[in-house]
């Protein structure tokens, strides 16, 4: 017997105690879900290197590293948000649409108002969109998919009835200081995707919201049948799902210093986002997974993207490779959670 | 063991669109005392429990707590006034751990963030009040073994300060010693004062167990009964007690037996042991057994649809071993599934199309064009006496009966000589029930082998020329035509072989 095992504590309490510190430790780092996306992560920076600059190009530079940054703050932002809502087992497909009418009402709010009152109406308009389609969802019990694809159509339908080409209206300082100031090679905006992304993992991991979200997305039943409110859960998540893709709206409008009606649906931001939280190791079906792996889809997305501009890849060729890279991941999941099971 | 009520249900009724499956039902519970509730597949246990855990409301009647009347419109209200349920199928999360699977919905916060080291606390706390050392509050759940997730069930309904307990068939995925830490850990909670339901068609548990029994019938009470007053004939008898009712078609003649169709020898899955027996041609042999004691599980062997482990399955004194339900179709295998509405029928889909499913799917256009005996929708109808408007209804405005004679078509049409009926008249009307038997009656003098699983007894004597009763994976017994409903009872509960010994 040990010396440092209290003696009061059984032989088999000992044994589990044992047991899960290794298990603590394979949960944490090994069987995390974001693992093998960040190891996937790495072999893509280091292989983009090595073919960039066989090309002749520059890949690890200051204004290339900027560039993938600042790349990346659009669809992390909004994937952040798609995180949480397919934790909990449902999706959202209305962001992209929600990223263009926020563009354009960001402009349009700035050229008659201030940039406070500006941000918070369209804030306001995005947390109303966002608990519109969790109260569609949980309250008409329409399929996620149909509800916010419905929104979307709903939104589009708005922005064209609305605007017919570019809003102008963004003021000069607020575009400067979101969409182009940086401090050495962190952009500003880059800062705002960390706050955004540090918040959204605090919540997930650390409040009573985010215990509930993973439950949620783990089973319904066994949430409701645990006395879990889950309507209350699935808005909640649907409305900070919508808030993120306004602050996504908000930061293309300061980086184009326009409302732009397409903004959203040339970005693809609807499953470019879920493609991303998917890539980042959570599953589709809920419950598993988290932001961290999101950041890792994202980054991942952001450098194929780089690579393809660097290397002038046809638009075609780059989105048979990212449908490869996706397809492969998935496949890597299923096989991985089997093995466990 | 106090006097004082615990809980009070006073003429419990519940309806389903229109259909009531509880009839007034009243029973009590007092502190510290283990009223176990039995009674068939059906009988209403488990709705009842549901009314008490504020999953279903119930139509009618009242529900008391320490004398207060309480309306549940939410698991939420009922946990909060103290009532703890373990379902049959587990209710944890595999992806979490288990103090997150203790405290789900309920997680205790310091300031706005979720305090998980008190909640591991409080679990560990839980776990050795159980004397539980196998396993750690953060170990996650989908390590534990079956045995260990009932523990958290009961220790997450025990730290909700549930005083109420329900325990719905809790020994029915447990292994033999697994039963007895189960039993220790109920009565450790009887004697914390815990009023305990315990649901379980083992007649075995109930006596080690309980202080009164209850017995339900067809959503009613039948009687109560202390448990040290009666014995497993009483109990067993207020289960089944009922008349033979209604009409079965003549059984089958010795001379008209043909050669063995089906033999299955020493059949073992996972779910199985060593299951040995044979059906002949124009042999209707009934399947008898509760829930869980593996009728479906030989079906779906024989079908190809589960894996088998050991043990073989001759058709046509040809040994066969299908990996695929299509194989077995091939081979002449009809399986008419437990569950028409999921398994048996596309619901929205014209009683042509899914007249046709089968034959169409798994066999080639080319042969079919050759194969004799092909009926056609319009025969088909003629056969089973389908009454509909036409063969392009959709199936799903089609009364529950006709639906059927629509999935037995579908495998008539595959021409087979061995026929599995899993619970052929589930929810079908006493009046085309009678039309179902008939028609299965008939098959079997048409030279096919006729297996059929049902958990009606009366229907299971009245149709069988043979019944084998399964018990716990294992074939328990095998009776003539014409057996009681006490003696496939019997053997079915595993109380035959108490008696015997």
């Amino acid at each position: 017997m040990s010396v440092v095992d209290s003696p009061g504590q059984s032989p088999g309490a000992r044994a589990a105690a044992r047991r899960e510190r290794v298990a603590g430790w394979r949960v944490g780092v090994l069987a995390s879900p974001a693992a093998p996306v960040y190891g996937a992560l790495i072999g893509i920076v280091i292989l983009s290197w090595i073919i960039v600059t066989i090309d002749g190009g520059n890949f690890l530079t200051t204004g290339n590293i900027v560039n993938m940054l600042q790349r990346s703050v659009a669809l992390g932002i909004v994937s952040l948000g798609q995180t949480i809502v397919i934790l909990l087992g449902s999706l959202d497909l209305s962001v992209a649409a929600l990223i263009s009418l926020s563009s354009l009402v960001t402009a349009q709010q700035m050229q008659d108002g201030s940039v406070v009152s500006a941000i918070v109406i369209v804030l306001l308009m995005g947390a109303g969109i966002g608990l519109a389609n969790g109260l569609i969802i949980t309250k008409l019990r329409v399929n996620a998919f149909i509800a916010t694809l419905g929104m979307a159509l709903l939104l589009g339908g708005l922005i064209q009835n609305g605007w017919t080409g570019p809003q102008g209206g963004v003021t000069d300082s607020f575009s400067e200081n979101l969409g182009y100031t940086r401090f050495g090679v962190i952009p500003m905006s880059f800062i705002l995707f960390a706050v955004v992304a540090v918040i959204i993992w605090f919540v997930l991991r650390h409040t009573r919201f985010g215990y509930r979200v993973y439950a949620v997305g783990g089973s319904e039943d066994v949430s409701k049948l645990s006395g879990l409110r889950t309507h209350r859960t699935i808005i909640v998540a649907h409305v900070l799902c919508s808030l993120t893709a306004v602050i996504t709206g908000i930061f293309l409008a300061a980086r184009l210093k326009a409302g732009t009606p397409t903004v959203g649906s040339d970005g693809g931001y609807d499953l470019e986002s879920i493609a991303a939280v998917v890539l980042g190791g959570t599953a589709l079906t809920g419950g598993r997974g988290g932001v961290i792996g999101t950041i890792g889809g994202v980054f991942i997305l952001a450098v194929l993207d780089n690579v393809f501009n660097q290397l002038e890849f046809n638009s075609f060729l780059r989105d048979v490779v990212r449908g490869v890279i996706i397809i492969a991941a998935v496949a890597v999941y299923a096989r991985r959670t089997e093995k466990k099971a | 063991m106090s006097d004082q009520l615990l809980l009070q249900m006073q003429g419990i009724k519940k309806s389903f669109v229109g259909v009531e499956v509880l009839h007034g039902v009243d029973l009590d519970l007092r502190a510290g005392e283990i009223h176990a509730i039995v009674g068939e597949n059906g009988a209403g246990k488990s709705t009842l429990m549901k009314t008490l855990a504020g999953v279903h409301m119930p139509t009618e009647g009242k529900i008391l707590i320490n004398g207060e009347e309480q309306t549940f419109h939410h698991p939420a209200a009922a946990q909060a006034a103290g009532v703890g349920i373990v379902y049959q199928e587990f209710n944890l999360l595999p992806e979490r751990n288990v103090a997150e699977n203790i405290f789900i919905g309920r997680e205790p916060r310091k300031g706005l963030i979720v305090d998980a080291k008190r909640m591991e606390r409080e679990t560990q706390a839980l776990l050795d009040e159980v004397g539980e050392d196998s396993f750690g509050p953060r170990t996650p759940v989908r390590w534990l073994s079956v045995a260990q997730q009932q523990v958290v069930e009961i220790i997450k309904a025990r730290s909700l300060n549930a005083k109420i307990l329900v325990l719905d068939e809790p020994t029915a995925a447990l292994a033999e010693g697994e039963v007895e830490l189960l039993f220790k850990l109920v009565r450790r909670l009887q004697e914390l004062g815990v009023g305990i339901l315990y649901i379980s068609h083992r007649l075995r548990e109930v006596f080690a167990l309980s202080q009164r029994i209850t017995v339900i019938k067809d959503g009613g009470v039948v009687k109560t009964l202390n448990t040290a007053e009666t014995n497993q004939r009483e109990l067993v008898n207020a289960m089944v007690g009922r008349e033979l009712d209604g009409y079965f078609p003549e059984k089958g003649l010795k001379e008209d037996l043909g050669d063995v169709r089906l033999a299955v020898k020493n059949l073992t899955t996972p779910l199985l042991k060593d299951v040995t027996f044979d059906v002949r041609a124009g042999e209707i042999v009934g399947l008898a057994g509760l829930q869980g004691s593996g009728r479906t599980e030989i079906a779906r062997a024989i079908f190809g649809a589960d894996p088998i482990t050991s043990g073989t399955v001759e058709i046509d004194g040809k040994e066969r071993r299908f990996k695929h339900p299509r194989q077995a179709i091939r081979a002449g295998i009809g399986f008419i599934t437990e569950d028409r509405k999921a398994e048996g029928l596309a619901l929205a889909q014209s009683i042509r199309d899914n007249m046709l499913l089968a034959v169409r799917t798994v066999i080639p256009a080319r042969k079919r064009r050759s194969m004799d005996g092909l009926m056609g929708v319009k025969e088909l109808a003629r056969v089973t006496e389908l009454k509909a408007q036409g063969p392009e209804q959709e199936v799903r405005f089609l009364s529950g009966g006709n639906q059927q004679k629509v999935v037995l078509s579908k495998w008539l049409e595959t021409q087979p000589n061995v026929m599995i009926f899993d619970e052929p008249t589930r929810g079908i009307d006493v009046g085309a029930k009678a039309g179902i038997h008939d028609l299965i009656r008939k098959l079997a003098k048409d030279g096919k082998a006729v297996l059929m699983i049902s958990s009606e007894l009366p229907e299971l004597i009245g149709m069988s020329d043979r019944i084998l009763v399964m018990h716990e994976g294992k074939l328990a017994g095998e009776l003539p035509a014409g057996a009681s409903e006490p003696e496939i009872m019997e053997y079915a509960t595993g109380s035959h072989e108490e008696v015997a010994a």
